[in-house]
C-alpha cells in the first residue's frame, strides 16, 4: 500500500512537468502581447516595451523562460503580474479559498442529492420517479450551464428575491448557495445517472437475491448490499469532478460575480497574463492528481478484491 | 462468550415448537411471467409436501419450473413480471401467499432458508463472510456486532471450514469453491430453520467436492431434523440423500415416488428417459441414450401431455388430454405408498 502510494506520487512528477510545459507553450502561442496591452488603445513606445520585456525576462528564448519559471515555482514564487507587478501567489491564495468553498458546496450537493436520486430511480426502475429523474438529468446535461445560471439568477434573485442575485461577499455561505447549486447541477445529473445505471445492474445480482432470501429488511439490502457494490463508477466520477469544479467555474463565477479561481483565470486570459494562467493550472493539476490518487485508494476500500502492492 | 460454548454440539430446542410433522404443503401452485412476448407459464399446478426431517428431491431439466417453485416458496420471485395466479403455499398450517410482506420476510432465513447454486456470485463480494454470516443474527435476533461475529466463527466451524477464527474476516473470493458453498450452507443453517431449500447446491462444484458438500448437508439435516428440498438435475446426487422424488416437466410434476422405487421402476416415460441417459460402466462402448428433442417453449406448451412431442410412446390421446397425476399401484391393485404418475400409460411403463 505504502509502496503503491509512493509510486503514484513519483508518477506525478512527469505528469506535472508535462502539463505545465504544455500550458506554458500554449499561452505563449496566444495572439496578443501583454506588455503592449498596458498602453491600451494608445500606440506603445517601443523603447519602453523593450525595457519592460527585458526587465521581466520576456525577451529570453521560450525554454529559458520556462526554466526560470519552474525554478521560481519550486521556491514558491509564481512570478508577478505584468500589469501592476503584484505577486501572483497572493492573487492565487486569495482566490483559491473562495473557489474551494464553492466547489466543496457544489460537490456535497452532487454527492448527496445525486446519489439519493440515483438510488431511488434505480430501485424503482420504470416507475414515474425513474422516468422523471432520467428526463430531468438529461435536460440538465444537454442545456448549457449559463442558461441555468442566468435563469436561476433571474428567478430566485430578481423575481422571487429569495437570494441576492450576485455574490457581494465571497466568504458568505448563504450567498454562495445559489452559485454552488448551479455549479453542481451538471455533476449532479451525471452522478444520478451513473448511480441509477449501476444500481439497476446490480439489483438483479445473485447476492442481492441471497440478501432477500436471508430475510433482511429492504433498507438494509439497499444500503449495505446494493449501494456499496454500485458506488465504484460514481466514486470515479466524483473524484475527478473535484478538480473540474475548482477550475471549471469560470462561467458560474462570472455570472454570480464570485471572486474565485474562475474569475482570476478569466482575467488572466483576457489580459494575456501567461503567468497567472500557468500558475492556476499548476495548482489545479496538483488537485487533479491528488484527487485521482484518492479515488484509486478508495476503490480498495469499497471493493476488497482490489489490492495494491 | 457463554454463547459460543453452549451451542457447539447440541442444537438448542426451539421454545414451544415441535420440529416434527408436516412442514410445507404446496397446493396447486401456478406461476407465470408476463413478458413482452406473452405469458410464460413456468409452473402449472404443482403439488408437493415436505415433513420435518424429510428430504424431497425435485428433479427436472432446465426450465422445468423446479427453481421457480422454490423461489415462490421463498417469496423471492421478481413480481412483476412474475405472478402467482392460483395455489397455496402452506407452511406450518399457514398460507404464506396470504401473509404480508413483513411476515414473510421474518420467515425467510429464520424458518425457511435457501442455498443457491453458484456460491461465488451468491455471496456479496465486498462484505466479509463473517459479516454476511453474522448478519443473520444481527437482523433476526438483534445481536451485537461482536456476538454475531462469534456466532459466525462457530458456524464456520460447524460446516468444517479449517481455521475459522482466522478466516472469518476474509472475503468470498479468498475461499475455494467448496469452502464457499460451505459458507452458503452455514448461512442457511444459521438460525436452524425448519426447512432448507437447496437449489442445485453442487452443480458449480467439481466432482470430488460435490460428495463432501452433499454429505455435510445430509448430516446437518439429520442432526437438526430439518426438512430439505433438494433441487437438482443430477440423478446421482439424489439417490444417496433423498427420501422421495418429484420429477418435474414443463411446470408440472409428472412423477412422484420414494427414491429407490423410482430408480427401480419408473412409471413415466420421461423418468425412464432420464434414467436411461445416465452413463453406465457396464454399457461401455454403446451409444448413450438421450431424450430426443428439446424442452418445450413455456410460452407455447404443447396440448395434452407436455412431453408428447418427445415421448417414444405417445399416441393420439397424449396430444389431446392432459394426464392427471394418478396414484400408481401394483399389477394386482395393491397400493404403492407415495407413488404417482402423470402418464396415460403408466401401467405399461411400470409393469412393462
Amino acid at each position: 500500500m505504502g509502496r503503491y502510494v509512493a509510486r503514484r506520487l513519483l508518477q506525478m512528477i512527469p505528469v506535472f512537468i508535462g502539463t505545465t510545459l504544455l500550458i506554458f507553450l500554449m499561452v505563449n502561442a496566444l495572439p496578443g502581447d501583454p506588455v503592449k496591452a498596458l498602453w491600451g488603445d494608445k500606440p506603445p513606445d517601443p523603447a519602453q516595451v523593450a525595457q519592460i520585456k527585458h526587465d521581466r525576462g520576456l525577451d529570453l528564448p521560450l525554454w529559458e523562460q520556462y526554466l526560470h519559471y519552474m525554478k521560481g515555482l519550486f521556491q514558491g514564487d509564481f512570478g508577478n503580474t505584468i500589469a501592476g507587478n503584484r505577486p501572483i501567489l497572493d492573487e492565487i491564495t486569495q482566490a483559491f479559498p473562495v473557489s474551494m468553498r464553492l466547489a466543496a458546496m457544489a460537490w456535497t450537493f452532487e454527492l448527496v442529492v445525486g446519489i439519493t436520486l440515483g438510488v431511488i430511480a434505480g430501485v424503482r426502475r420504470g416507475r414515474i420517479i425513474d422516468t422523471t429523474v432520467t428526463f430531468f438529468t438529461l435536460l440538465v446535461i444537454s442545456v448549457p450551464i449559463f442558461v441555468f445560471g442566468l435563469g436561476f439568477q433571474l428567478i430566485f434573485g430578481n423575481e422571487l428575491g429569495w437570494v441576492k442575485p450576485t455574490v457581494q461577499d465571497s466568504e458568505n455561505f448563504q450567498q454562495l448557495m445559489l452559485p454552488a447549486l448551479v455549479l453542481g447541477l451538471v455533476g449532479l445529473a451525471y452522478v444520478a445517472r451513473l448511480t441509477r445505471t449501476s444500481i439497476k445492474e446490480n439489483r438483479s445480482a445473485d447476492y442481492i437475491r441471497t440478501a432477500v432470501a436471508k430475510g433482511l429488511p429492504r433498507r438494509r439490502i439497499i444500503s449495505r448490499h446494493l449501494l456499496r457494490n454500485s458506488l465504484i463508477p460514481v466514486v470515479t466520477y466524483l473524484g475527478t469532478d473535484i478538480g473540474a469544479l475548482m477550475g471549471g467555474a469560470v462561467i458560474t463565477e462570472g455570472i454570480f460575480n464570485v471572486t474565485g479561481v474562475g474569475n482570476l483565470l478569466y482575467t488572466g486570459i483576457a489580459r494575456r497574463e501567461g503567468a497567472i494562467i500557468v500558475g492556476i493550472v499548476t495548482v489545479l493539476v496538483i488537485v487533479y492528481l491528488l484527487a485521482s490518487l484518492l479515488v484509486d485508494l478508495l476503490y480498495a476500500v469499497l471493493d476488497p478484491r482490489i489490492r495494491y502492492a | 462468550m457463554t454463547i459460543t460454548e453452549k451451542t457447539a454440539d447440541v442444537p438448542a430446542p426451539r421454545s414451544g415448537e415441535d420440529k416434527s410433522g408436516r412442514l410445507l404443503d404446496v397446493k396447486d401452485l401456478h406461476v407465470e411471467f408476463h413478458t413482452r412476448d406473452g405469458v410464460v407459464k413456468a409452473v402449472n399446478g404443482v403439488n408437493y409436501s415436505v415433513d420435518a426431517g424429510e428430504t424431497l428431491a425435485v428433479l427436472g431439466e432446465s426450465g422445468s419450473g423446479k427453481s421457480v417453485t422454490a423461489q415462490a416458496i421463498m417469496g423471492i420471485l421478481d413480481m412483476p413480471p412474475g405472478k402467482i395466479p392460483q395455489g397455496e403455499i402452506v407452511f406450518r398450517g399457514q398460507d404464506m401467499l396470504k401473509m404480508s410482506g413483513e411476515e414473510r420476510r421474518k420467515i425467510r432465513g429464520r424458518k425457511i432458508a435457501m442455498i443457491f447454486q453458484d456460491a461465488l456470485s451468491s455471496l456479496n463480494p465486498v462484505l466479509s463472510v463473517g459479516y454476511q454470516l453474522g448478519e443473520m443474527f444481527r437482523v433476526h435476533e438483534g445481536m451485537s456486532r461482536k456476538e454475531a461475529k462469534a456466532k459466525a466463527v462457530e458456524l464456520m466451524d460447524r460446516v468444517k471450514i479449517p481455521a475459522a477464527k482466522q478466516r472469518v474476516s476474509d472475503y468470498p473470493h479468498q475461499f475455494s469453491g467448496g469452502m464457499r458453498q460451505r459458507i452458503m450452507i452455514a448461512m442457511a443453517l444459521a438460525l436452524e430453520p425448519d426447512l432448507i431449500i437447496a437449489d442445485e447446491p453442487t452443480t458449480a462444484l467439481d466432482v470430488t467436492v460435490q460428495a463432501q458438500v452433499m454429505d455435510l448437508l445430509a448430516e446437518l439435516q439429520r442432526e437438526y431434523n430439518m426438512g430439505l428440498i433438494l433441487i437438482t438435475h443430477d440423478l446421482g446426487v439424489v439417490a444417496d440423500v433423498a427420501d422421495k422424488i418429484a420429477v418435474m416437466y414443463a411446470g408440472r410434476i409428472v412423477e412422484t415416488a420414494p427414491v429407490h422405487e423410482l430408480y427401480k421402476r419408473p412409471a413415466h416415460p420421461y423418468t425412464r428417459g432420464l434414467l436411461d441417459s445416465i452413463p453406465r460402466l457396464d454399457q461401455k462402448g454403446q451409444e448413450l441414450y438421450a431424450i430426443k428433442g428439446l424442452p418445450p417453449n413455456l410460452l407455447k406448451i404443447p396440448s395434452g401431455c407436455a412431453f408428447n412431442p418427445r415421448c417414444p410412446k405417445a399416441t393420439d390421446i397424449c396430444r389431446t388430454d392432459v394426464p392427471p397425476l394418478v396414484p400408481v399401484t401394483e399389477r394386482d391393485g395393491a397400493e404403492l405408498v407415495g407413488r404417482g404418475s402423470a402418464c396415460h400409460f403408466w401401467k405399461e411403463t411400470i409393469h412393462g
